[in-house]
């Protein structure tokens, strides 16, 4: 079980957590103006990393936040998380994991 | 007393002494033995039969690494545990213990004619041979392999005791607690850090339960032990957890343990789990998990009576127990040596002394002091093999040359063996928790190497050899892990230290390991060299596969005794070091878990939590007979004078369509949705338009994925002009609510809109049929009822039976209905109100059977049911609920793309069988024309089924492909008895007009 | 008539480490400081704005459950005043205010083996030091949703939405089969 560290309540268990799916996909503003192929890839296409990765969490059982992490996926360890809305912290995906 | 017992010494309490039985078999111990040491304190070496061959099989070692001696333990029909190690059953007074796979005894065994067989059951056999024909596989090979090798046999009762398991939170955790656990310990203790110290054994202290003679900072390592160990109790910062395996590392220094609680007692008290499951959190590991004792690899190696050679000395130190009464040696390391010299002391004749170790070693401390007692030493030894039928009675020793050939040497004649190949460092907890680990070329084995978690390892568990050494290296690590500097304390120790003391011993020379003799290298899973030989001839390179194909370290066993020496095989057959040919991962867990604990209290009615409405109870004392919905209980029908499900759901249906019935709609998911742009979210999240919704109105809802398909569907109220009420599915009320506020989190910030979970506030009852306003008039003063006052959809506040009342004119069953809404805590007395108000038009409560059939006649769906993740609003026929005007909502976008208006897309319809009597069954496939034979052409298929009074027939929904362009055709349901035909028909079967709905 | 019916929760039995609480109005507030501060002077007490706090005067507290959401519980008494003055208090000002007194059950587990008891449920760390007096959080005891608010050294607050009171309190019961009689 990771421990998370909530960016409004601190580091929790991630029993109270529920994973999002990748950050930083923003839904298109005018989904009626996109093609197909555009549309398809806002839906489905993810990439699949191994390494650095940006995610989103839910803090569900808890302050009920959605925040963006990264984790490294080779070894779960996460390099940072923040708030939705935030850049990822400059040079954290350059950082290595402990 | 038995000539194997010493005459004093050991840990055990001589003064209480236990009977046990094995087999059968009628013998004593003493309190502190363990099942194992009685045995042997007994005479018994024969204690099971191996996995595959089923050779006789005894006792290889001390500790939980034993891989040979699993026995069943049985308490009571229920409680027979399986396949423990008879070195860690504690024993109790009337331990009743058997031995496993063998028929009809464990002298006499049948199944022993696989190991005259096994030259035809090499390595790969199931692979190779139970390939073909496949459907024999399970008739046939499966279950006659896994009656003829197996291990013990699971009970057939439930497992009557409880299991618990809790969370617990340190600073340091320290795993072992012989002397560097205890010295880290104590270190970490002494910052004040919040310390737990576990250890698997009974007592604390690890290998210094086994060294009378030998000596810590001035005094005798027991008083040294007791004292460290009282200091810490004395401690309420620190925990101590003896009997507690540390069995998985898991991420984030998250470490799970078993401690057993009960196992070791002749009556356990009732108020105790058999075991807990701690779930420790540690911010610093200190794994100070020893290491474990390596066998050699000769021909022979795994008759009863060879055992390694510190588990001698254990037996002897702690159990006061002569393991047998004439010993040869065989010597890969230094600490063989010293086991003879105390054995022989102890009054065991050591007939010779093998020192198979590679020409030119250092004779260590050990050696020195056997020879100092006189006893025999044979250098440039190796062992040819070994003789007798139950227990070995003689070796065969050899003499290598410096040449490398081996010529035939003197027999002897004993009745044990004892070995020692070095020692091993037990990296399991290291490498689990994905730490590197590093060969180390004068210990012949891998040593932790860089930590993925914050974790360190310290003493043995590193190569740390020497007592005093590990004493300080443990001391390091525990200081360093509660963030402080190391105390400068320098330990000191006197005496031999059997495996602690000197170099753990070189790896032997290879001549002793080398095929064609077949020697066992895994022991549980009676893997041999001559079977990693074959292995390697067949093209297996990589260790993983060949792990896979001989299975060598697998099950308990995860290369605890088997490991280096496989590893030291593989390499020399392929002329490669051992850190070139890698390590197999060292899976979890460490030693064997219980279901039980790994279950905890999740088991029977705790399963899972039983979500009640506030009716419950009201349901329940009338026999109302319960489905689960999710996690709720939700009454299906209501049965009288003995009525089955159909009469009960045939009469509670004509009553809703006939007079008036009453439903429990509590578990239905509800969310306040609030703010000024309450509209414009709801505009943008469901299909529907909001905007032109008037306050005290509702109306049905339809939310979609961005996909485009049916997410959820409910009946949405607006309070207010800023305030709605929003209902979803009874099973979708949590995705729901994280959906909503997923885009109010993360892509709609711009509104000024917050949502509220109000699912338990409110207890809902559905009051529905023609006379539904008779009853409600009887206890609903300050609302008008009329049809035109609260026409259908609309919505009122007011008061019932004098409490609080949200009233919604609504209806599921397409007869005049309303949702009362009322204040949860006040459900249940609402409830029982509503009915004795109702009891003069003969109110019926009714459950969820019927309140299916009721909306599937009126062609009402269920999300979930009649759609299944990949149907848009048109295939659902809810298309008309779109707000065509919305320049978006959530997955209109997908609805444009051509795939989802393709006309052959499957689309809910209405099937009436053309015999009335027959009910298809749900799920059944839909075929276009009668007598296909497979693999047909199914075109759709049945989604919901039943028998409808009212209309004296049965209907059905279903989706077809194409379907509503087939309005009219018959179309085929195949089952088994043959075709059924099926008219596609609209899917409301009853009051297609809606006059009853706006009565 | 208000009185004609009773309020009946799921039953929370009394035990050494058990207490049941009385009946309780609560209202769930969502909103910016705008609203707090309205809040502040209506109910009289001011909302925590640091995380996972609860503030309390006399019988009334407000608790931080995120960024803009507290929940305020009053004594069931205070229900009617509220209801009139909690709107009031917030007109004009962007909010969601929801009553859910009856959403869910509250109940009190304390004394000596409090901290141990919920250790076999909830996976938070526990120790006075990590979780002081007056801290709250929503999080889990083993499969359901509970809100922990830590009263005193030895007295945690327990908050369940209603259908989920008997699974927490049936666990808890099992656990505290191994306490001394
Ligand atoms: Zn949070």
């Amino acid at each position: 079980m990771l421990i998370i560290d909530c960016p409004y309540c601190g580091p929790r268990p991630e029993l109270e957590f529920a994973h999002g799916g990748q950050a930083h996909i923003a839904r298109p503003a005018d989904p009626s103006q996109t093609t197909d192929d555009e549309w398809t890839e806002y839906l489905y296409l993810r990439v699949n990393t191994k390494g650095v990765y940006a995610e989103r969490w839910r803090h569900a059982r808890g302050c009920g936040r959605f925040f963006n992490a990264l984790r490294d996926t080779t070894t779960d360890q996460f390099l940072a998380t923040y708030r939705s809305g935030e850049k990822p912290p400059v040079g954290s995906a350059a950082r290595s994991a402990p | 007393m038995t000539e194997f017992r010493t005459e004093r010494g050991g840990r055990v309490d001589r003064s209480r002494v236990l009977r046990f039985t094995f087999d059968g078999r009628a013998y004593t111990g003493f309190a502190g033995d363990t099942l194992a040491s009685a045995l042997l304190a007994n005479g018994v070496q024969l204690l099971g039969r191996s996995f595959k061959y089923h050779r006789p099989r005894g006792l290889l070692a001390a500790g939980s690494e034993e891989p040979n001696a699993l026995v069943t333990v049985i308490r009571d029909a229920a409680r027979r545990t399986p396949n423990v190690r008879a070195t860690t059953v504690e024993l109790y007074d009337g331990l009743v213990a058997e031995s496993q796979n063998r028929w009809p005894s464990l002298s006499f065994d049948l199944g022993a004619i696989n190991n005259l067989l096994s030259p035809v059951l090499p390595a790969g056999f199931y692979n190779k041979t139970f390939m073909w024909p496949r459907s024999a596989w399970f008739a046939l090979y499966e279950p006659r392999i896994r009656a003829a090798a197996g291990l013990g046999v699971a009970p057939t009762l439930p497992d009557p005791d409880r299991y618990a398991q809790r969370y617990a939170h340190c600073e340091v955790l320290v795993v072992g607690a012989g002397p560097a656990g205890l010295a880290a310990a104590t270190a970490a203790a002494a910052t004040g850090a919040r310390v737990i110290l576990c250890d698997e054994q009974a007592e604390l202290g690890g290998a210094l339960l086994a060294e009378p003679d030998t000596e810590i900072d001035g005094r005798p390592a027991g008083d040294w032990l007791a004292a460290t160990v009282a200091a810490l109790r004395a401690n309420p910062r620190v925990t101590l957890l003896a009997r507690t395996t540390a069995f998985g590392y898991f991420p984030h220094n998250n470490v799970g343990l078993v401690e057993r609680l009960t196992d070791h007692l002749e009556s356990p008290p009732a108020a105790l789990p058999r075991e807990r499951l701690w779930q420790v959190r540690a911010r610093e590991v200190v794994l100070a998990t020893g290491a474990i004792e390596r066998p050699l690899p000769f021909p022979g190696n795994d008759r009863p009576g060879v055992m390694l050679a510190g588990a001698a000395r254990t037996y002897l130190h702690r159990f006061g127990v002569r393991v047998g009464r004439r010993a040869v040696v065989v010597a890969g390391c230094d600490a063989a040596f010293q086991a003879a010299v105390e054995l022989s002391r102890a009054g065991v004749a050591i007939a010779v002394i093998a020192d198979v170790r590679a020409p030119g070693q250092v004779a260590g401390p050990g050696e020195q002091a056997a020879r100092a007692a006189g006893l025999a030493v044979e250098t440039n030894a190796t062992v040819l093999g070994t003789r007798g039928r139950l227990r070995v009675s003689q070796v065969l020793l050899g003499r290598v040359g410096p040449d490398g050939a081996v010529t035939p040497g003197a027999s002897h004649a004993c009745d044990v063996v004892l070995m020692s190949g070095g020692y091993t460092p037990s990296v399991h907890l290291h490498s689990q928790s994905r730490g590197k680990l590093a060969y180390d070329d004068a210990l012949g084995a891998f040593v932790p190497a860089a930590p993925a978690e914050r974790t360190r390892s310290a003493g043995m568990a590193r190569g740390v050899a020497g007592l005093a050494a590990g004493l300080d290296d443990g001391a390091a690590a525990g200081a360093a892990a509660a963030g402080a500097h190391a105390a400068t304390h320098r330990h000191s120790s006197r005496g031999l230290d059997g495996g602690l003391a000197g170099r753990p011993g070189a790896p032997p020379q290879p001549a002793a390991l080398v095929p064609p003799a077949k020697a066992f290298v895994d022991f549980q899973n009676d893997v041999t060299t001559r079977d990693l030989a074959l292995a390697r001839r067949e093209g297996f390179e990589s260790i993983e596969h060949i792990k896979r194909y001989t299975t060598t370290g697998m099950a308990t066993d995860q290369g605890k005794t088997s490991g280096l020496n496989a590893l030291a095989i593989v390499a020399s057959e392929s002329e490669r070091r051992v850190p070139e040919v890698g390590l197999t991962t060292f899976r979890m867990p460490f030693t064997p878990v219980t279901f039980g604990s790994l279950a905890g209290v999740a088991r029977g009615d705790a399963f899972d939590p039983v979500r009640r409405t506030p009716s419950h109870a009201w349901a329940a004392a009338r026999g109302a007979v319960f489905e689960d919905v999710g996690l709720w209980k939700r009454a299906r029908y209501f049965p009288v004078n003995g009525e089955d499900m159909h009469a009960a759901v045939n009469r509670e249906c004509l009553a809703v369509r006939r007079g008036v019935g009453m439903f429990d709609a509590s578990t239905l998911g509800k969310i306040e949705v609030v703010g000024k742009d309450a509209a414009t979210f709801l505009n943008r999240l469901y299909i529907n338009n909001w905007s032109n919704l008037g306050v005290q109105r509702s109306r049905y809802g339809i939310l979609l994925r961005d996909d485009g398909f049916v997410y959820d569907d409910g009946v949405i109220a607006r309070l207010a002009e800023d305030r709605f009420h929003v209902t979803t599915t009874t099973g979708g009320a949590a995705r729901v609510f994280a959906m909503m506020e997923d885009f109010l989190q993360t892509e709609w910030t711009d509104l000024s809109v917050w949502i509220t979970s109000t699912t338990e506030q409110w207890a809902v009852v559905a009051v529905q049929g023609p006379r539904a306003r008779d009853v409600l008039a009887r206890l609903v003063t300050d609302v008008d009822l009329s049809a035109a006052a609260l026409p259908h959809m609309a919505v009122a506040r007011g008061r019932i039976a004098g409490v609080p009342m949200l009233l919604f004119r609504v209806s599921f069953s397409g007869e005049l209905g309303f949702e009362v809404n009322v204040p949860a805590d006040y459900g249940a007395e609402v409830w029982a109100a509503i009915h004795e108000a109702g009891r003069e038009f003969g109110i019926t409560p009714y459950g969820t059977e019927a309140m299916h059939v009721l909306r599937a006649e009126k062609g009402y769906i269920i999300v979930g049911q009649d759609t299944d993740g990949t149907m848009t609003p048109d295939d659902a026929a809810v298309a008309w609920a779109i707000g065509k005007q919305k320049p978006d909502f959530v997955g209109k976008r997908s609805l444009e793309r051509p795939t989802m208006k393709h006309p052959q897309r499957k689309q809910l319809v209405g099937l009436e069988t053309l015999d009335p009597r027959i009910v298809l069954e749900e799920g059944a496939q839909i075929v276009a024309t009668r007598d296909q034979r497979p693999p047909m052409k199914m075109i759709g298929h049945v989604t919901s089924s039943y028998h409808s009074a009212v209309l004296g027939r049965s209907i059905a929904l279903g989706v077809v492909a194409g379907g509503r362009a087939r309005s009219g055709e018959t179309l085929y349901v195949p089952m088994p008895g043959g075709d059924i035909p099926v008219k596609v028909v609209s899917p409301v079967f009853y009051d297609r007009e809606g006059a009853r709905l706006n009565g | 008539m208000a009185d004609m019916l009773k309020r009946t929760s799921p039953p929370v039995a009394s035990r050494p480490w058990l207490a049941p609480l009385p009946a309780a109005t609560r209202y769930s507030l969502r909103g910016g400081a705008e609203a707090r501060a309205a809040v502040a002077a209506a109910f009289g007490v001011e909302p925590p704005t640091q995380a996972c706090r609860a503030a309390s005067r006399g019988a009334r507290s407000a608790l931080w459950l995120g960024p803009d959401e507290h929940l305020l519980i009053a004594p069931e008494s205070d229900g009617a005043t509220l209801a009139t003055a909690l709107p009031a208090a917030l007109a004009g000002v962007p909010h969601s205010l929801v009553d859910v007194s009856h959403r869910q059950v509250a109940f009190e587990v304390r004394g000596p083996h409090a901290e141990w008891l919920l250790a076999h449920g909830c996976p938070l760390d526990l120790d006075v030091a990590a979780f002081p007096v007056g801290m709250c959080t929503r999080t889990v005891f083993v499969k359901a949703e509970v809100l922990l608010w830590r009263t005193a050294d030895d007295r945690f607050r327990i908050e369940t939405w209603r259908s989920f009171t008997d699974y927490v309190i049936t666990l808890l019961a099992e656990t505290a089969l191994e306490l001394p009689a």
